[in-house]
């Protein structure tokens, strides 16, 4: 009705009804414009790149990553000169994972720490917080890495003259060696015993917990749980027959091999990073815990609460809101910064790329995949945590 | 890293606005910009290395000199790029640099699918081993479990793979990208054994915190001929780059250097000197696009192969090198130059 009156008050000047005066007819016209704006530009590049890279007689595509690769790395998966580039490269994404998850533990669990060591009412502890944080968060993170790198290096004896925990922990410049398990046939039964006997603790813990809630009775869950975890595991262990033997590391002439070892570059880098990322994550907790009013602890208290059940039961779950936002980004960059380990030495994605990229010459595919690599690791982590956000999110009724 | 990055973008970005400073006319190109855009190592001692000044020294930035002297009658209209191994390939593919002299092996691969073609050999070298005196090893044979530092984005990487597969060893390479960082591993005793080209070695061991601790295997596992790099799509630009290295070892062979060439432009007889001088009716520099004593002023200012030889890696520098291969061909080694007739 209201229209039609538009419409007829429009007729005494102009027309006002035309078609591309319909705002659907325009969004629509305009977001075809775009996309075709965009593709456009994109074929535009890739079509002269092309043409370049043909005219300059430049070799393109991606067959060479079924190639052999030629030469060695040391990565988690065992590779060698036979290889493919392509597992070569798979080899450097799963370094690289593998260091993002270790600093993201190190980084958490010092950034928790540190964060509310920053709140604490006693001036030694605050102030030694305060330091960390200040003084990790102003260093480039590569300079923090060459740091640990070099200090343990420097710190470390030879191989010959190795600190020996034992006999068969050792601690050099090479690297901790220690003895690497081998797992029998019978080893499986003892990790379904083992599984089972979480199965059996959580079990536990839940009727704790139902107790708790119907009769406000405590019980020591945590003991409990721990024992019959000990329990169960160690009797099968023994049943079975001592499935499990071990590898040890054996000094060679030059080198120390067999058993599991950690190497310097490897460490350096996760605890770099982790130590690094620590100081930023503290100052995220910090924020957390202060956003959360005053009044929640105060009335926590007035409950009879103890101080640190104040803080995890009452201000944590609500600090944790606020922190696990920022938190997701200090992820990503943990996960990013993981490329720096192209300056010590330890094989990651960018490292083992350099190398393919050196013989093959393919340096826009290499890129790309590192941008599709690294693009991947990120969105997993954004979708992981926003997961989790939605989860501990303020549930409203 | 960072520079990596850009060269790539830069790379990727000239490829796709076809912005091509390469579809020939390189030659033309330098001469209106007055320089010569020369990539180089970002620092080997007694190849290409910056002094305290930052003015670059050495016997590859010597070829990079003798090249703007052939163009501009100075040695000196030259721009120096410091590359590392990973970032060397994409700048010349891109046209950021003119020109390409750094210890790079010429390999069919990079001489075909990188899209490059080399202009000669100025060196011929061979990957070698250093070790710690202490260690007691004589041969790379008895390198077996080691661990060994090598710089990635390099053929060492390569050669080291084959070489000890071939001989049936076991080791564990370490492999930094920067060859500093590569240094200070090895030298804080991370590594066992250090390989790369053997002229780097000498370099390499003179940057050690005690040179005289370490020592270098005599055996060469592997052919690595160095030389300057071009783009392969500017056949002009690639003769001009070429005939530069020919004229130095003509020179050389001819018994014409820096400090007699105005002698011999005067008043030597030899039909050949005369025509790598421009000396009378003779013109090769207009073939190449360049002046007629374009080789005179190559010769004038930077010297021949020997001399740019013995001032930067010969027996009185630190590194210290014999000739060996690198040699004239009448002397025993396998340097020969082609003829300018």
């Amino acid at each position: 009705m209201f229209r039609m009156a538009v419409a007829e008050a429009g007729r005494l000047s102009v027309p006002r009804d035309r078609w591309y005066n319909n705002p659907l007819v325009r969004s629509i016209a305009i977001q075809v414009l775009l996309v075709a704006l965009v593709l456009g530009t994109v074929y535009w590049f890739a079509n002269n790149t092309v043409t370049n890279l043909h005219d300059r007689g430049i070799a393109s595509g991606f067959g060479f990553l079924s190639q052999r690769a030629g030469f060695d790395m040391v990565t988690f998966l065992n590779v060698t000169a036979e290889s493919t580039y392509g597992y070569m490269l798979l080899a450097g994404l799963v370094d690289t994972i593998i260091v993002s998850i270790l600093s993201i533990i190190i980084a958490t669990i010092m950034g928790m720490i540190v964060g509310i060591a920053r709140l604490s009412s006693n001036w030694l502890i605050r102030t030694i917080a305060t330091v960390y944080v200040e003084l990790l968060r102003n260093i480039p993170p590569l300079l923090v890495i060459l740091f640990f790198y070099l200090a343990v290096l420097a710190t470390l004896p030879d191989v010959k003259n190795a600190i020996q925990v034992g006999p068969d922990i050792s601690l050099s410049n090479r690297g901790l060696f220690v003895p690497a398990p081998v797992f029998g046939p019978n080893f499986h039964i003892v990790l379904i015993a083992f599984i089972l006997s979480l199965i059996i603790a959580w079990a536990v813990r839940r009727w704790a917990h139902a107790r708790r809630m119907a009769t406000g009775q405590g019980f020591p869950s945590g003991w409990v749980s721990l024992g019959i975890i000990a329990v169960i595991t160690g009797i099968v262990y023994v049943a079975t027959g001592d499935p499990l033997t071990f590898d040890v590391p054996v000094k060679t002439r030059f080198n120390i091999n067999g058993g599991w070892d950690l190497s310097p570059e490897f460490t350096s880098l996760f605890v770099a990073l982790g130590v690094y990322t620590a100081s930023f994550i503290a100052e995220i907790v910090r924020s957390g815990i202060m956003a959360v009013s005053h009044g929640q602890t105060e009335a926590a208290r007035a409950l009879g609460l103890r101080g640190n059940l104040v803080l995890r039961l009452v201000v944590m779950p609500q600090a944790l809101r606020v922190i696990i936002p920022p938190l997701a980004s200090e992820y990503l960059n943990i996960t990013k910064n993981t490329s720096l380990a192209l300056a010590v030495g330890f094989a990651d994605l960018v490292a083992v790329g350099n190398n393919v990229l050196n013989p093959t010459g393919q340096s826009i595919e290499v890129v790309a995949i590192w941008m599709v690599f690294y693009l991947g690791l990120s969105i997993i982590i954004s979708v992981a945590m926003n997961w989790f956000n939605a989860r501990i999110a303020l549930t409203e009724r | 890293m960072q520079k990596l990055l850009v060269s790539i973008a830069l790379a990727a970005a000239t490829l796709g606005f076809g912005l091509a400073a390469a579809n020939a006319g390189t030659l033309d190109d330098v001469k209106a910009k007055g320089f010569v855009q020369c990539g180089v190592n970002t620092g080997l001692p007694g190849f290409g290395n910056p002094d305290a000044s930052g003015k670059y020294t050495g016997f590859d930035v010597d070829y990079c000199r003798a090249v703007s002297a052939a163009i501009f009658g100075d040695p000196d209209k030259v721009k120096y790029s410091p590359l590392d191994g990973t970032e060397r390939f994409p700048a010349l593919q891109s046209g950021e640099i003119d020109l390409l002299v750094r210890n790079t092996t010429w390999t069919m691969s990079r001489d075909t699918t990188l899209g490059f073609t080399f202009a000669g050999v100025n060196y011929y070298d061979g990957e070698g081993f250093m070790v710690r005196k202490s260690l007691g090893v004589k041969s790379v044979k008895e390198l077996d479990g080691a661990t060994i530092c090598v710089q990635g984005g390099t053929d060492t990487v390569t050669g080291l793979a084959d070489y000890f597969k071939k001989n049936n060893l076991k080791y564990t390479p370490l492999v930094i990208d920067k060859l500093a960082d590569v240094n200070a591993a090895y030298d804080a005793g991370r590594c066992d054994a250090l390989t790369t080209d053997r002229s780097g070695l000498a370099a390499n061991r003179l940057q050690m915190k005690v040179p005289d601790d370490h020592v270098v295997l005599d055996e060469i596992i592997s052919q690595e001929p160095l030389g300057p790099v071009v783009r392969n799509n500017d056949v002009q630009w690639f003769q001009v780059v070429k005939w530069v290295s020919n004229a130095l070892l003509d020179a050389e062979y001819l018994g014409v250097d820096s400090k007699n060439v105005d002698d011999q432009k005067a008043n030597s007889g030899d039909a050949a000197v005369q025509r790598l001088l421009g000396v009378g009716d003779n013109d090769f520099g207009k073939s190449i696009g360049l002046s007629k004593d374009w080789a005179y002023n190559v010769i004038k200012s930077v010297g021949n192969y020997g001399e740019i030889y013995d001032r930067n890696i010969g027996p009185n520098t630190p590194l210290g090198l014999q000739r060996g291969v690198n040699a004239q061909w009448n002397k025993g080694g396998v340097q020969y130059g082609i003829p300018i007739l």
